[in-house]
């Protein structure tokens, strides 16, 4: 835990250490330019609620992630086709929804009293009341977004020539750790009590190992203490590096604002003087105007 | 120098499988037609650039400094401090995939280090090996890769093949944009003597000259004149154009083409047209005789000392704001860099339209507008009698370039022109316009004929969407507002979709435009005939 929440805070800092020199945001629509054209405001932002939100719709919403599409060309023609392809913004955002979910869920392990949005978000999640444990919709979808997500790194040939051993590492790893924990929720059931006291436990460095947790726990344990040492070094740490991504946090008033580049510095030139000097003759029989005669 | 292009069939025998193995060990065959040759070294010498030397990129030996290796790390330790972007994007891609096929140059070549993702994990794994615990402990488990000469060549065929358009940027869920990864790369390859002379020529001359194409003063101020005498040809009408005028209210910026090469003269007409009939108070300029920038595409410094010419001319002749023409790179250069890099612009006023009193409060820091936002402007107030019958034997389709969508958000100024001025204007398919147009494959320095087969490859989607408004509506122009555009996609579209033009906004705006006083108008701005039975609408 405080590996992962050292080395958040270490990457976002080294991030931030280097500046933004120029300011280049990917416009996706409209600038403002003329009073009766009508800006795209969100899509190319020039105003820091227009950056807001847009950035709110990128992280909570996947924006880009909407537009993608499939192409290929056929070699009759040729021609260019496309074709709606949503499965990965769909699976993607159904894996961080409902990580996040747990993430929030599993608060009750930590913190007593246990806040109120737990339960709210225990009930919604349960809405479906099947089973007993109730099953929580959330727990279905991320072993569904995940297995898709997995299938599509080998079944996708492009994908899965790009897929390097971290790729598919992240992705068992939160399959273990989703499948431990539905195993413990569901089927081999945990001491609860005693979970929660050793997590308040290691939460206020006391920690006491009480016996009654089954091996399945540990298990479980060690994925997640894993994934938390790893987070910071693998390409996880694009849940922090999103909110600094300069293509999409700055807004598209480059001309209406200087824009400062902290280490800017002075280069050589061609100065006009140099450069009359140089094609003097050539200037005056062209009779153009002079600076020297 | 040029290779015979390609026959088209064989062109499109396109799988999109990747080829066996891994990425990781595969080596560059460099096959004429794909890339571009090494910048002579007279070139890289004006510019004082490091390594001038005689070399090829299909030779083995690159006569690279002893020490290459070093001053590669050491270049990207110092881009990494400096650029957050570089750093960013080094670290949080999760390889998904969403960009793969949103490249022209893989949908057209199906060459898998061609998908975005993988373009940037050709640097990536290297700086996983230099610059990241990981990798230093993990190696080729944590995906790194030693820095090798093969690595390095590799890095010039893939980066030499990405024309910065941005478009993987718009589909990236984090935003992360291979034009600037391109840029690093490109700056970390320049640091050892390895660029093109498609590049470094045009930005060696625009050094010297003031111009990519290095044309002198005098050959400058022949080729205005042509136009006037051109315009007075077609309209009957004798214009001024100004050079070098002290006191001017308004400096005017174009790439250089537009003044040396076609379809982009045809827009210079219209540009003289227009000012002309408005009365605009206006000089050109030769020091700053280019709007275009070559330096864009070697590095942020070159970039700096091109540009610095065009605020530097700004101030001399006393002029109170700039208006810059059709171009691409260019307008990524004004909108998004050029007050960072040589502003602040305090010599000069806000923007302010002598004819309609628009204040241009967009452009109020950079003091620099696009002639599209002017035009639409004058249009919006009824200073100009247009007549878009003029147009007729024309049926247009217009491409957005790739740094005026994604790199200034300019897309609806040319649109609202070009539906005043023509009557037939249709749009291609969604997915190829506005922020999702499809490059030319040309830009970023690449068009040349030298690497002809990859640029055909490149264009095929582009050409593509063309074909469809082609066959649908009987497109027989194109229109665009980069320069590079107008010089590389006529080659394009004669190859994969025969029968479409290229041509300017301004071209069009020319043509419709009615001057107080002109002869009755029999050709259009290219000296074609106007339809028969037009001129007598236009008098009635």
């Amino acid at each position: 835990m405080a590996a992962f929440l050292v080395g958040i805070v270490y990457r976002v800092l080294k991030w931030a250490s280097s500046p933004v020199p120029f300011n280049i945001p990917t416009t996706c629509g409209q600038q403002k330019s003329l009073g009766w054209i009508k800006p795209s405001w969100i899509e190319s932002p020039y105003t820091k609620l227009g950056v807001a939100v847009r950035m709110a719709l990128e992280i909570l919403l996947f924006r880009s992630l909407f537009r993608n599409t499939r192409a290929e060309i056929r070699r009759d023609g040729p021609r260019l086709l496309y074709f709606e392809d949503k499965w990965l913004w769909l699976g993607t955002l159904a894996f961080h929804w409902s990580m996040l979910l747990i993430v929030l869920r599993h608060l009750r392990f930590f913190v007593e009293p246990v806040p109120r949005f737990v339960f709210v978000i225990d009930g919604v999640d349960g809405f479906l009341q099947i089973g007993a444990p109730q099953i929580l919709i959330s727990d279905v979808v991320i072993v569904v977004a995940l297995l898709y997500l997995l299938q599509r790194r080998f079944a996708d040939p492009k994908v899965r020539y790009i897929s390097l051993f971290a790729d598919y590492l992240a992705l068992f790893l939160l399959l273990g750790i989703a499948i431990s924990g539905i195993l413990m929720r569901y089927f081999f059931k945990v001491d609860l009590e005693a979970v929660k006291q050793l997590a308040i436990g290691l939460v206020t460095f006391s920690p006491t190992v009480p016996a009654s947790i089954g091996v399945l726990f540990f298990v479980h344990l060690t994925m997640v203490s894993f994934l938390l040492a790893y987070f910071p070094f693998s390409k996880l740490v694009h849940m922090g590096g999103v909110f600094l991504s300069p293509t999409r946090n700055l807004a598209n008033d480059s001309r209406m604002r200087r824009h400062v580049n902290p280490w800017d510095y002075p280069v050589k030139v061609h100065t006009y003087q140099e450069w009359e000097a140089e094609f003097h003759d050539k200037i005056k029989t062209a009779d153009l105007p002079l600076e020297r005669e | 120098m040029a290779e015979a292009p390609p026959k088209r069939e064989e062109l499109v025998q396109i799988t999109y499988s990747p080829p066996p193995g891994n990425w990781q060990n595969t080596r560059v065959e460099f096959r004429k037609g794909t890339f571009c040759y090494s910048a002579a070294a007279k070139n890289v010498r004006y510019l004082g650039m490091p390594n001038p030397r005689d070399w090829q990129p299909f030779e083995e030996d690159w006569k690279l400094p002893p020490d290459w290796k070093e001053i590669i790390l050491k270049g990207m330790k110092e881009r990494l401090e400096r650029f957050r972007p570089f750093r960013l994007f080094m670290d949080i891609c999760v390889r998904c995939g969403a960009c793969a096929d949103k490249c022209h140059f893989y949908l057209g070549s199906a060459d898998p280090k061609n998908m975005p993702v993988l373009r940037a994990e050709l640097i990536r794994s290297v700086y996983r090996r230099y610059f990241t615990f990981a990798g230093r402990i993990f190696r080729g488990l944590a995906g790194a890769r030693e820095l090798t000469e093969d690595v390095l060549k590799e890095w010039f065929y893939y980066f030499y093949q990405c024309t910065e358009c941005r478009r993987c940027s718009v589909f990236c869920p984090f935003g992360i944009d291979t034009a600037e990864i391109t840029m690093m790369v490109r700056e970390l390859l320049n640091l050892v003597g390895v660029n093109t002379n498609w590049v470094l020529e045009p930005a060696a001359n625009c050094y010297r000259v003031g111009n990519h194409l290095g044309i002198q003063p005098h050959a400058f101020k022949d080729s205005i004149e042509f136009a006037v005498d051109d315009v007075e040809e077609i309209t009957g009408i004798r214009i001024e154009a100004p050079i070098n005028r002290r006191g001017a209210e308004i400096l005017f910026v174009v790439p250089s083409a537009d003044y040396f090469a076609t379809p982009h003269y045809y827009t210079l007409l219209g540009y003289l047209m227009l000012f002309h009939e408005i009365g605009l108070d206006y000089t050109f300029s030769t020091y700053a005789s280019e709007g275009g920038n070559f330096g864009f595409f070697s590095s942020h410094e070159l970039t700096k000392r091109l540009n610095a010419k065009i605020y530097a001319e700004a101030r001399r002749l006393g002029v109170k704001w700039i208006l810059g023409g059709e171009c691409g790179h260019m307008w990524r250069v004004v909108h998004q860099f050029m007050d960072t890099l040589n502003g602040p612009a305090d010599f000069l006023e806000e923007p302010v339209s002598p004819i309609t009193g628009t204040r241009f409060e967009n452009a109020r820091s950079t003091k620099m507008v696009h002639i599209c936002e002017f035009t639409a402007d004058l249009i919006h107030h009824d200073k100009l009698t247009l007549d878009p019958s003029r147009n007729d034997h024309w049926t247009v389709t217009y491409h957005d370039p790739c740094n005026i969508a994604r790199g200034m958000g300019l897309l609806e100024e040319p649109r609202y022109i070009q539906r005043r001025v023509c009557n037939q204007f249709y749009e291609m398919p969604e997915n190829t316009i506005r922020e999702q147009t499809f490059c030319c494959g040309s830009g970023a320095g690449l068009g040349t004929d030298e690497n002809i087969e990859a640029r055909l490859r490149g264009g095929l989607p582009r050409a593509n969407a063309v074909k469809y408004v082609r066959g649908k509506y009987g497109v027989n122009l194109l229109t665009t507002i980069c320069a590079i555009d107008k010089a590389t996609l006529p080659t394009l579209l004669e190859y994969w979709v025969p029968g479409v033009e290229v041509g300017g906004v301004h071209e069009l705006v020319g043509n419709a435009l009615v001057m107080k006083g002109e002869k009755e108008r029999t050709t259009d701005v290219r000296g074609q005939p106007l339809r028969p039975g037009k001129e007598a609408v236009i008098n009635a």
